[in-house]
């Protein structure tokens, strides 16, 4: 089970971020938990300047703009 | 590495074949470009109005005028997509991090310009940057060249106005930029920051180098073209079309008089009359070449511009939640002091 949270205020942007995470992973058969962080406290912790971010396991991978669907699969397998 | 071990999507994204495309996409473009006047010209001939009359006079404006606005828009938002793929918010943050006021203040105005920024991520931005260590001041260059000084604006200025007006606007948009910032940093105004964002501390993250090659940064280009030329171009239509309508319809000795040299009060109004309107450079700066083409002074309609732009109530509404309301009212009065001052300066210089 891959923890995934996807960091952002909740804009059009990291809805579409978030259902790329659950495609990508059912497309792998990979089982994970999604969950939205949008609190800005929040998603400053992480360190992050840009969003939305993706955050595996509690590792940061990606910040600003919609991912690669390659990438994802590589963050995703490797997490 | 040999070609057998790259993945397939390298083999797809043989440089040489992007960049031909490219080149062959630009000499195309070069070719549109061209045929504009003649195509202009000979679709005005075909309109059922008398040549000369203020309709026509509207119409032909707008014909001629959405063509060539959306074809050096769509060049100069491709190039800044390209541009853009060599930074990101989180290397420019690290650039600008424990970086002194002055010398900090310049490199975030112009960071602002070619770092990709997106309005919905101003607010973890502006966490992001003051909890790393950038100076309050030296974030506020930021926040202010980002959106004022953007490629929408610059591209249209340069297609409607030309490139002397484009690159002076460059440089005092980043002078307002740098100044504002550098006059906020020393009122020392930390502890006006709402509580929580004080406490926020975060280090700068550690991103996984993502390998970006040519084809990726041209895809990228494309991409700014699909996502801001789509976003945008209803506005500039909008824009166009009031442009021609005040071509047409609005006597132009009445403008000079309220928007002219002549009129030292118009800065300060069109500064003040910019603050609670909304829209974004694709919309005014028809609006302006328009206003300008009937007798009012450059300084006078860029002031407006740029305060309708860096100065938008949306982008207050969404800064409340990490800015007391009276840091934003010092954020608004800075800015707009530096507004007033180019406008004055532009009209003196365009004498």
């Amino acid at each position: 089970m891959k923890d995934v949270k996807v960091l952002g205020p909740g804009c059009k942007r990291c809805e579409a971020t978030a259902q790329m995470v659950r495609d990508e992973a059912a497309k792998l058969g990979i089982e994970v938990t999604v969950e939205k962080v949008t609190d800005y406290a929040a998603i400053a912790g992480y360190g992050i300047a840009s969003t939305p971010g993706i955050v595996v396991n509690g590792k940061v991978v990606h910040a600003g703009g919609l991912p690669k669907a390659e990438d994802l699969s590589g963050w995703l397998a490797a997490g | 590495m040999s070609a057998t071990t790259l993945p397939p999507r390298h083999q797809r994204d043989n440089p040489l074949r992007w960049l031909a495309a490219t080149a062959a996409a630009l000499a195309l473009w070069a070719l549109l470009y061209a045929q504009l006047a003649p195509f202009s010209e000979w679709a005005a001939g075909l309109l059922p109005l008398a040549p000369g009359s203020r309709a026509h006079e509207a119409l032909k404006f707008f014909i001629y005028d959405t063509p060539k606005v959306l074809l050096l828009l769509t060049l100069v938002v491709f190039a800044m997509g390209v541009v853009r793929s060599f930074f990101s918010p989180e290397h420019t943050r690290a650039l600008l991090a424990g970086r002194r006021e002055g010398v900090g203040n310049i490199a975030a105005a112009g960071l602002g310009v070619v770092t990709p920024f997106c309005s919905c991520s101003a607010v973890p931005l502006f966490i992001g940057f003051v909890s790393a260590g950038v100076p309050l001041g030296v974030t506020f260059s930021f926040l202010i060249a980002a959106p004022m000084v953007n490629e929408v604006a610059l591209g249209l200025l340069f297609a409607l106005l030309g490139w002397k007006v484009a690159l002076t606007y460059l440089g005092f948009g980043l002078g307002v930029a740098v100044v504002a910032g550098w006059v906020i940093g020393r009122l020392k105004l930390e502890s006006w920051l709402e509580d929580w964002v004080r406490n926020v501390r975060a280090g700068a993250v550690e991103l996984p180098s993502a390998d970006i090659s040519v084809a990726d940064r041209i895809r990228a280009g494309i991409e700014a073209v699909k996502d801001i030329v789509g976003r945008v171009w209803l506005w500039m239509i909008a824009g166009i079309a009031a442009g021609a309508f005040i071509h047409g319809y609005v006597a132009a000795d009445l403008l000079a008089s309220i928007m002219g040299r002549n009129a030292w009060w118009s800065v300060p109004a069109a500064v003040l009359l910019g603050i609670p309107m909304y829209s974004n450079a694709a919309g005014i700066i028809p609006v302006v070449e328009a206003l300008i083409g009937k007798g009012a002074a450059l300084g006078t309609v860029l002031a407006f511009m740029m305060s309708v732009i860096a100065l938008s109530l949306p982008e207050m509404i969404i800064l409340r939640k990490v800015l007391s309301l009276k840091l934003i009212a010092v954020f608004v009065a800075v800015v707009g002091c530096g507004i007033l001052g180019v406008g004055f300066l532009f009209n003196l210089l365009f004498a």
